[in-house]
C-alpha cells in the first residue's frame, strides 16, 4: 500500500475517532494540541487502525504509555535521557528531535504524535 | 443501588454478544419529564445508558467481571425514533475489539409497541470501554469492582448466567 493511500485511510480513521475534518488532518497535525484527541481516544485509534490495516497493536506500540512508572525514565515531571533513549528506540515512527534539546515535560510527550507518526506506523507494521 | 436500565438479559453468546430487555413504564418518573406531542417518552441519553449497561456486562464477562469496565467514550450514537410508555426495548451488543486496556462495542436498539409481536429499529450505538486498571495514564483506582455491583449480579442471576460472576 502507497504512503498516500496509508494517509487517506488514516485521515478517516481520525475523521471517525476525534470528530475532525478531514481536511484538518495534515501530516503535521499533533493528535492532541491540533486534533484534540483526549486519553481515550488513543484506544478508540488503536482500534480503528487495527481494524481498517488488519493488524494487531500491542499495549504501548503505538503510544506511549505507563511512562512514569519508571523513575529512570522520567524525573520531576520531564523525561530523562535514559527515559527518551527508550523511547527513540522502540518507537521509531515518532519525531523526537524537537524535544531533544527542548522542554522534555512529561505532558507534551502526546503532543509529538502526529498524523505522520501514524502513518509511519502503518507503514512500518505492513512492511513487518 | 447503581440505576439499572435493563431488565433482563435474552441472550448471550460468550465473549461475543449479550441482548436485553428493557420494558418502558409510566411508573418511572423520568419520563414524566419528557413529552414530545403529549406523549412521554424514554429520553435518548437513557437508551444510550441502556446498551452501555448491556455492552458493559458483556464486556465485563470476558474477564468474570474481574477488569472495571468503565464507559469511556460514546463513538457513535445516531436514534431516530421515540420509545413510549408501554412499548419494550431491546438492545443488542457485539464485540468488536476487545485487549488489555479496553474495548469497542456496537449495537442495536429495537422496539416493541405494546400491542404488537415485530421489533422496529431504533438506531444504533457503538461504545468505547475502558479496563481502568490498565488506563494509559497508570492512574490506580481502589481495589474492589466497584463497577459490577450486587444488582448487576442480580440481573446476571435472573438470566441463569450467575456462574460468570463467579470468582
Amino acid at each position: 500500500m502507497s504512503r498516500d493511500a496509508i494517509f487517506e485511510k488514516i485521515q478517516e480513521v481520525l475523521d471517525d475517532a476525534l470528530g475532525v475534518d478531514e481536511d484538518e488532518v495534515t501530516p503535521n497535525a499533533s493528535l492532541t494540541a491540533d486534533l484534540g484527541a483526549e486519553s481515550i481516544d488513543f484506544l478508540d485509534i488503536v482500534f480503528r487502525i487495527e481494524k481498517t490495516f488488519d493488524f494487531k497493536i500491542s499495549q504501548g506500540e503505538l503510544f506511549p504509555e505507563n511512562l512514569t512508572d519508571n523513575p529512570d525514565w522520567v524525573a520531576d515531571g520531564k523525561l530523562t535521557d535514559a527515559g527518551l533513549a527508550m523511547l527513540k528506540e522502540r518507537m521509531t515512527h515518532v519525531d523526537f528531535a524537537s524535544i531533544e534539546d527542548g522542554d522534555r515535560s512529561i505532558s507534551k510527550i502526546g503532543d509529538l504524535i502526529t498524523v505522520n507518526s501514524l502513518v509511519n506506523f502503518v507503514e512500518i507494521k505492513l512492511a513487518g | 443501588m447503581r440505576w439499572l436500565w435493563i431488565d433482563c438479559i435474552t441472550e448471550h453468546e460468550e465473549g461475543k454478544r449479550l441482548v436485553a430487555i428493557k420494558n418502558v413504564s409510566l411508573a418511572e418518573d423520568v419520563l414524566h419529564d419528557h413529552v414530545v406531542q403529549g406523549k412521554t417518552i424514554m429520553p435518548f441519553s437513557l437508551m444510550i445508558e441502556g446498551m452501555a449497561q448491556t455492552a458493559g456486562i458483556l464486556v465485563g464477562s470476558t474477564s468474570r467481571f474481574k477488569e472495571k469496565v468503565i464507559l469511556a467514550k460514546i463513538s457513535k450514537a445516531s436514534l431516530d425514533f421515540d420509545v413510549t410508555a408501554g412499548e419494550t426495548i431491546r438492545y443488542d451488543a457485539t464485540i468488536d475489539r476487545i485487549d488489555q486496556a479496553g474495548a469497542s462495542t456496537s449495537g442495536t436498539i429495537d422496539r416493541r409497541c405494546a400491542s404488537g409481536e415485530a421489533w422496529e429499529r431504533v438506531g444504533r450505538v457503538e461504545l468505547l470501554f475502558s479496563h481502568i486498571d490498565n488506563n494509559m495514564a497508570g492512574t490506580e483506582f481502589p481495589a474492589h469492582n466497584f463497577v459490577f455491583s450486587a444488582n448487576f449480579k442480580m440481573v446476571l442471576e435472573t438470566a441463569g448466567l450467575a456462574s460468570l460472576a463467579e470468582n
